[in-house]
């Protein structure tokens, strides 16, 4: 039984979520491979050899996997998947999308979001935002998955030494094309990797509020910055801030939520916290019951009175 | 140009499911039932793109129960012109959903699909990228701006850190993030309007699709119950509590 596990990269190194991916990967037992499909990515493949636990890694380059575009990058993976038992995705935008397109491809079902590896074909998940969690058996040969990173522990990023193979990269397909991008400048530890994320909610009222009151708190704790749907849709902070059932779902060791009342969506991104603190003036808010320690106080005073005492 | 979209009937985002003793599912016997909450985005955009002269068709797809029909007249009182439902009581999983609509894009022909990103029940997030590998189309999921110009779809996807552009060649499948619009309230004379229009009802075997499910739920459970937190007076107890009881700070 072999495993391939397909990275998420920027060409020049692996990221993160790749690492807990691989954790995944090996609990479901056998050889873990390792696929780098990118434009002039020799230094995320070299960076990949590195990873403890993974045997070999398979190196494609080519112009049109410079941006992950999903039908490139898919037309790659099933170039190499006869081969086999599993394809490991991790859940971020990336893996999601292109993880689907690889199991119709192949015909078979995709299990999404694998927060637990049972056997080599039993998982568990999260259904109805977090709310239940289902066991469920793949039935098809090859079992492709998506890895929620939060439920594993991240593997090593140095200790391995696989062997790389470069591969022959599969033709573009000439459907899509990469336009441009605007990528959030964030020189805060990223979300899903933080140890301590600061959360604000719609309480802030504007984003100068936000501002004012969170990034203090932020750099105080060397925190990443999150934020509830309400505050992004109110345009407080950037999309790409939001923890919850739609946005990212984190599991850091201290989550500080300040004017978040609490909504089943919310909590879907941040339950698995290990410490979970909350900040609001309503004491019937529905945080409170998942929260290990609760102030009843207006924001605007507790935060800043938090901000001097640390 | 015609759009297909795809519209699921799932449990009202406010309700709080109970998983059931047996640990076979969740009970949803009697629970408020409404249209996924991306999907109706995604007729909000596909109504959009027609009030703007680019879309001439929109048919609104369900698979599912009989009950699925509401669903249909939903999306038919927001806008869409038709519908169509895939009736079957068998338990859909994306694979089957994708395979389904397949084979109405097939039959239809529409210049672009729109779906929802995910469903709010199974949590899945697959069958737009489905539909686009099973009928070899480009994809553009997670949409939060489309435009239209010149046989090609400009979708702004929300990606990790923030937002790219992508151009795909038309026809397409596109799914919906939640920032894309704002879905409009449907009103009483639409409502009675929607149930003039036509609503096309087809078996899965008529489309010649097998729906047998390919994962096995064995058991769905509670997720494990996070010990009762306290609450604290004042910020100096908070404090204390995170660096003495906690250590996470």
């Amino acid at each position: 039984m072999t495993i391939l596990v397909i990275a998420e990269h920027d060409n020049a190194s692996v990221k993160g979520a790749t690492l807990n991916t691989v954790t995944a990967a090996l609990a479901c037992g056998g050889d873990v491979h390792i696929l780098i499909a990118g434009a002039n990515a020799a230094a995320a493949a070299a960076a990949a050899a590195q990873i403890a636990g993974v045997s070999k890694v398979l190196h494609a380059d080519a112009p049109g996997f410079e941006h992950g575009l999903a039908e490139n990058v898919a037309a790659q993976v099933l170039a190499v998947a006869s081969g086999y038992s599993h394809l490991v995705f991790p859940a971020t935008a990336s893996g999601k999308n292109i993880a689907p397109r690889v199991a119709a491809k192949l015909d078979v079902a995709q299990i999404s979001d694998v927060t637990k590896v049972l056997s080599a074909d039993t998982f568990e998940r999260p259904i109805y935002a977090g709310n239940a969690i289902a066991t469920v058996q793949s039935l098809d040969a090859t079992k492709v998955l998506t890895v929620r990173t939060t439920g594993f522990d991240p593997a090593a990023a140095t200790g391995g030494s696989a062997t790389v193979e470069v591969l022959a990269a599969a033709a573009d397909a000439g459907k899509s094309t990469f336009v441009g991008s605007e990528i959030a400048k964030n020189d805060r530890p990223e979300l899903t990797a933080a140890k301590i994320i600061v959360s604000g909610g719609r309480a802030l009222g504007s984003a100068e509020k936000f501002n004012e009151v969170m990034i203090p708190l932020a750099d105080k704790l060397g925190a990443a910055l999150g934020a509830s749907r309400a505050a992004v849709d109110a345009g407080y902070a950037p999309n790409d801030w939001q923890v919850g059932q739609t946005g990212k779902i984190v599991a850091p060791q201290l989550y500080i939520a300040a004017g978040i009342s609490g909504a089943i969506q919310h909590l879907a991104g941040m339950k698995d916290s290990k410490v979970i603190v909350a900040i609001n003036k309503d004491g019937e808010a529905p945080i409170f019951s998942v929260a290990d320690y609760g102030l009843e106080a207006d924001l605007f005073v507790a935060v800043p009175e938090l901000v001097a005492a640390l | 140009m015609k759009v297909l979209v795809a519209v699921k009937r799932v449990v009202d985002y406010n309700v709080k499911v109970r998983v059931k003793s047996d640990n076979t599912g969740v009970d949803i016997a009697n629970v408020k039932m409404s249209m996924n909450p991306f999907d109706e985005i995604a007729v909000e955009e596909a109504v959009r793109l027609k009030e703007k002269g680019v879309v001439t068709e929109i048919i609104a797809v369900s698979c599912g129960v009989t009950q699925c029909q509401e669903t249909l007249r939903t999306a038919m009182a927001i806008g869409a012109d038709r519908a169509i439902l895939v009736e079957t009581s068998e338990e859909l999983q994306p694979l089957a959903v994708a395979k389904l609509l397949k084979a109405l894009v097939d039959k239809e022909q529409p210049g672009l699909v729109i779906l929802g990103k995910q469903a709010i029940d199974d949590d899945c997030n697959q069958t737009g990228q489905m539909l686009a590998a099973l009928a070899d189309l480009p994809q553009a999921t997670f949409a939060s701006k489309i435009e239209v110009v010149d046989g090609k779809a400009s979708v702004t996807r929300e990606v990790d850190g923030g937002l790219e552009t992508i151009a795909v060649s038309l026809p397409a499948v596109v799914t919906t993030d939640l920032r894309l619009n704002e879905p409009r309230y449907v009103t009483l004379p639409n409502i009675m309007k929607a149930k003039k229009k036509q609503l096309d009802v087809f078996k899965p075997e008529d489309l010649g699709v097998d729906v047998s499910p390919r994962i096995k739920t064995l058991k769905v459970s509670e997720p494990p119950k996070r010990s009762a937190g306290i609450k604290v007076p004042d910020v100096a107890t908070l404090v204390a509590k995170l660096k003495t009881e906690a250590k996470v700070i």
